[in-house]
């Protein structure tokens, strides 16, 4: 394989409370921790591997977001992607819009494999591998939890409710990586200071001539309600009125 | 049991918004290591600390190293920790590319280094002995010995000690027994015999070979200090084993992780470093470095027990507040609504960031220092930094001892239990208050040669640029402490004189004295660093970032001001009190 291109999301940090703005128009992101999506993560770690075998040439981490998501792309190259590429795009993003722009750079970098995480953690939309699937026509996996290349076919195995299924596709296909799919490396020193060195190129959204659809708007962010207490009940009897009377049943 | 956290913002805020670190960086000639370099750094250092070292502080405290017929065992997790380390490129983070390092300058690396300690104390230990033989080395060791041993140094696969104790001879090297002779067989080599106590990290199987500093005494050469000589002596030589063997290991309060060895060198072949009898002289050069890294580990362990505190008292539900309910409709609020807890944390809070913003100064003076230009700017930080390293290491443990035992006074009970974690700091904090020269030896050494050094005159250079901060505007909310830093600086400069005056008649005025006088520094030097931050915090508050964080860091700066820098008081008045009552035989008599 020549070419395996990743994305790597801007997020806020999993260890962070994410807490709503007063005016619930967003949340604050003011001083707030930011780092690499984990399921990105996890999907460059693959790359990672499947370079390291011998099995692709070369790796590009590609990311859509702020300008200041070139630190994430400085992360993901001192890990081991070959180059990044930054489409600047400021506001929020909707799933088509982020599918479309991939597609954009798949058309220019034509690819063997892309991989994405299966969700990023802030928004959780988990559509951008379908809908590229469908952009680019070529075949998807999504949630893989074991990635093997055969040739010019790719197996996977995924996780799904019934347990593990394993699927076969034919290169190009874009896939997405779950949880289990592999452990991400930590990073050298040395690498961060050669990272600084790497290729990173910045495009503007506007020059890709994506359609944004617009389909989608936020009105309002307001944070979960707090989780009632438990109650304890005495049998089965009871817990299945208790949940009857809550029209659970 | 709490896991470590690195303190990532607060680090930030203190190299970039408080020492402008990457400016500085830039003006040494170093504008690679910029601001996003730095963080980048911390990033991937914070994600080690708390990933892979984290783990090992308690179980090293739970698996103590023990002695295994003359094998030393450590848990299986700290070898494999330092693999990790070494192969990640942090054990040659601060050295010469030349010998397989990064190179990088102290203000890139201060937070990693104190993340390592902070994270597993008594791991790092192993790997921060290593980078003073190293650097010992690099600037009294021959080109073969350097070429010989410092790459190994770099890439961890050796690693290295440091041996001055012996049962006769600690404070007092001058009575070191310990004996060198000229090798007869091998010419340019020597034979060391001797018994050297308390050695950390003396054996122990986390790397190949272990090279060790010996300092000892050749036949014929004066007696006391001026008669010792600085030795390197191998565990192996060319995988042969040496005449060195570790007798047993010691039990003790705490650092569990770390073995702590007797050592017995049994005619063991070395080779001298640097000049016959010149042993103390290249001790002194890694004295600062080491001394600083121990006022690292005070500020460390601090750092975990103000993080180990404050996140208890937010979540233990005890009494009432006595003005408003926090947790109204419930039987309890958390115990930080209550006076005397809120004085604990903030009082562990100003004294753990208070500590990192002073030592972060002193290693940006170090970078200064060893840039290695002729500059007047680089010779009078020299000048600051041995000045400033006998307070750091003296006041950042004891503030240690007072911040570790605070943490388990916030618990309660459950800070006393050993399953909550918090007691291994106290006992981990002790150390530090006792090797690389107690603090009683860092008082006697502040007054007694850094004081009257060069005629006064460092201490005159360091107050004017202490003072430089009381010329910007200052607001409202920081008025009481830039006051009473002001008469501070002042007292400072005549508690200086009246000392000297009084020494002049009495030696024992100096050392009746050091260490109040050491601890009137210590506070005076945080109020100076409260100053500065909170006048940072002040002007971005203006500006409407994180008004949470800023606004913080100005109320800490003012507890200080109001609660702690009282202390200052009874420092300066025990100072002036003189020796006279501690010198009475009475008092201590029979
Ligand atoms: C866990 C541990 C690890 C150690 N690691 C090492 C190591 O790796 N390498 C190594 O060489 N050593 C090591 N040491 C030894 C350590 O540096 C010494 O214990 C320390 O320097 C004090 O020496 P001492 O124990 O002989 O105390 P002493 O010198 O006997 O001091 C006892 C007390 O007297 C005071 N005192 C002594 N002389 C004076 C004086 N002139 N004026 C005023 N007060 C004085 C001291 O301050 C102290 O309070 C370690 C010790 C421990 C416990």
């Amino acid at each position: 394989m020549r070419k395996i291109l990743v994305g790597i999301k801007r997020v806020v940090d999993y260890n962070v409370r994410i807490r709503v703005k007063p005016d619930n128009s967003g949340v604050v992101l003011d001083g707030v921790k930011m780092s690499v999506n984990p399921f990105d993560e996890i999907a460059l770690e693959e790359a990672l591997r499947i370079r390291e075998r011998g099995e692709a040439e070369e790796i590009v981490a590609v990311s859509i977001g702020p300008d200041d998501a070139q630190q994430q792309l400085r992360t993901a190259l001192a890990m081991g992607a070959d180059r990044a590429i930054l489409v600047k795009h400021d506001g929020m993003l909707e799933p088509l819009t982020v599918a479309k722009t991939l597609m954009a750079i798949v058309s220019r970098e034509q690819p063997e494999l892309v991989i994405l995480g299966k969700q990023a953690i802030d928004d959780d939309n988990s559509q951008a591998t379908q809908m590229l699937s469908a952009l680019w026509d070529r075949p998807q996996v999504t949630c893989a939890s074991k990635v093997e290349i055969k040739g010019n076919t790719l197996s996977v195995v995924r996780e799904v409710d019934a347990g593990l299924e394993t699927l076969e596709v034919d290169l190009p296909a874009v896939i997405s990586a779950d949880l289990r799919l592999n452990e991400p490396r930590y990073v050298k020193l040395p690498d961060i200071m050669k990272a600084k060195k790497k290729p990173l190129d910045v495009v503007e959204f506007a020059s890709l001539n994506v359609a944004t659809p617009g389909q989608l708007t936020a009105t309002h962010y307001e944070p979960p309600k707090a989780r009632a207490k438990g109650v304890m009940v005495k049998d089965v009897a009871e817990l299945i009125s208790a949940l009857k009377n809550k029209g659970l049943v | 049991m709490y896991s470590y956290q690195a303190p990532r913002r607060d680090m930030q805020f203190v190299i970039h918004e408080v020492l402008g670190c990457a400016q500085a960086l830039a003006k040494m000639g170093r504008s690679e290591v910029d601001h996003d370099t730095i963080n980048a750094i911390m990033e991937e250092g914070a994600k080690f600390a708390e990933g892979v070292l984290s783990p090992l502080n308690a179980e090293g405290d739970q698996t103590p190293a023990y002695w295994d017929n003359g094998v030393v065992r450590v848990p299986d997790s700290f070898k494999t920790a330092h693999q990790q380390f070494c192969s990640g490129g942090w054990s040659g983070i601060g050295a010469d590319p030349q010998y397989g390092g990064q190179g990088l300058p102290i203000q890139a690396r201060v937070a990693t280094d104190e993340m390592f300690v902070s994270a597993a104390m008594a791991w790092r230990m192993c790997t921060g002995l290593t980078d003073g033989a190293m650097q010992t080395l690099i600037s009294h060791g021959s080109a073969e010995q350097i070429q010989g041993t410092v790459p190994h140094l770099v890439s961890g696969v050796w690693t290295g000690t440091m041996c001055l104790t012996e049962p006769h001879s600690g404070t007092d090297l001058g009575l070191m027994r310990t004996r060198a002779a000229v090798d007869t067989q091998s010419p340019g080599q020597y034979r060391i015999s001797g018994t050297k106590i308390y050695i950390s990290w003396g054996e122990h199987e986390l790397s190949e070979n272990i090279v060790h500093l010996v300092l000892a005494k050749l036949p014929d050469s004066p007696a006391g200090t001026r008669g010792i000589s600085l030795f390197l002596v191998p565990k192996k030589i060319d995988g042969q084993a040496n005449g060195v063997r570790c007798l047993s290991v010691e039990h003790k309060m705490g650092i569990h992780g770390s073995p702590t060895c007797v050592m017995q060198f049994d005619e063991a072949k070395a080779t001298l470093i640097g000049q016959v009898n010149g042993g103390l002289a290249c001790m002194f050069t890694m004295m600062n470095h080491a001394r600083l890294g121990v006022g690292l580990q005070g500020l460390g362990l601090s750092e975990r027990a103000w993080q180990a505190a404050s996140q208890y008292a937010r979540d233990r539900l005890q009494g009432r507040s006595m003005t408003q309910a926090a947790l109204p409709g419930t039987s309890a609020d958390p115990i930080i609504v209550h006076p005397d807890v809120r004085r604990m944390l903030l009082t562990l809070r100003s004294l753990t960031e208070g500590s990192r913003l002073l030592l972060y100064y002193v290693y940006q003076l170090q970078d200064r220092e060893l840039s290695g230009d002729s500059a007047p700017e680089s010779t009078r930080a020299g000048e600051w930094v041995a000045f400033l390293v006998p307070i750091v290491k003296a006041f950042l443990t004891d503030s240690a001892m007072e911040t570790t035992s605070l943490a388990i006074q916030v618990h309660g009970g459950a800070g006393f239990i050993r399953a909550t974690g918090v007691e291994q700091y106290l006992r981990d904090a002790k150390i530090t208050a006792i090797y690389e020269g107690t603090n009683g030896i860092q008082a006697l050494d502040l007054v007694g040669r850094k004081l009257a050094a060069n005629g006064g005159r460092i201490l005159q250079s360091l107050l004017l640029e202490l003072g430089q901060v009381l010329q910007a505007p200052c607001p409202p909310s920081l008025q009481p402490l830039a006051t009473r830093l002001a008469e501070l600086l002042q007292e400072w400069q005549a508690l200086s004189v009246h000392l000297l005056q009084a020494a002049a008649t009495n030696p024992d005025e100096l050392g009746a004295a050091g260490a109040d006088y050491l601890a009137f520094c210590g506070y005076t030097l945080l109020a100076w660093s409260w100053l500065r931050a909170g006048l940072v915090a002040e002007a971005a508050l203006q500006s409407g970032q994180e008004p949470e964080f800023y606004a913080g860091k100005v109320a800490v700066a003012r507890f200080y001001a109001q609660r702690l820098l009282p202390r200052t008081l009874a420092h300066a008045a025990a100072v002036r009190a003189g020796a006279a009552s501690m010198m009475d035989p009475a008092g201590l008599a029979g």
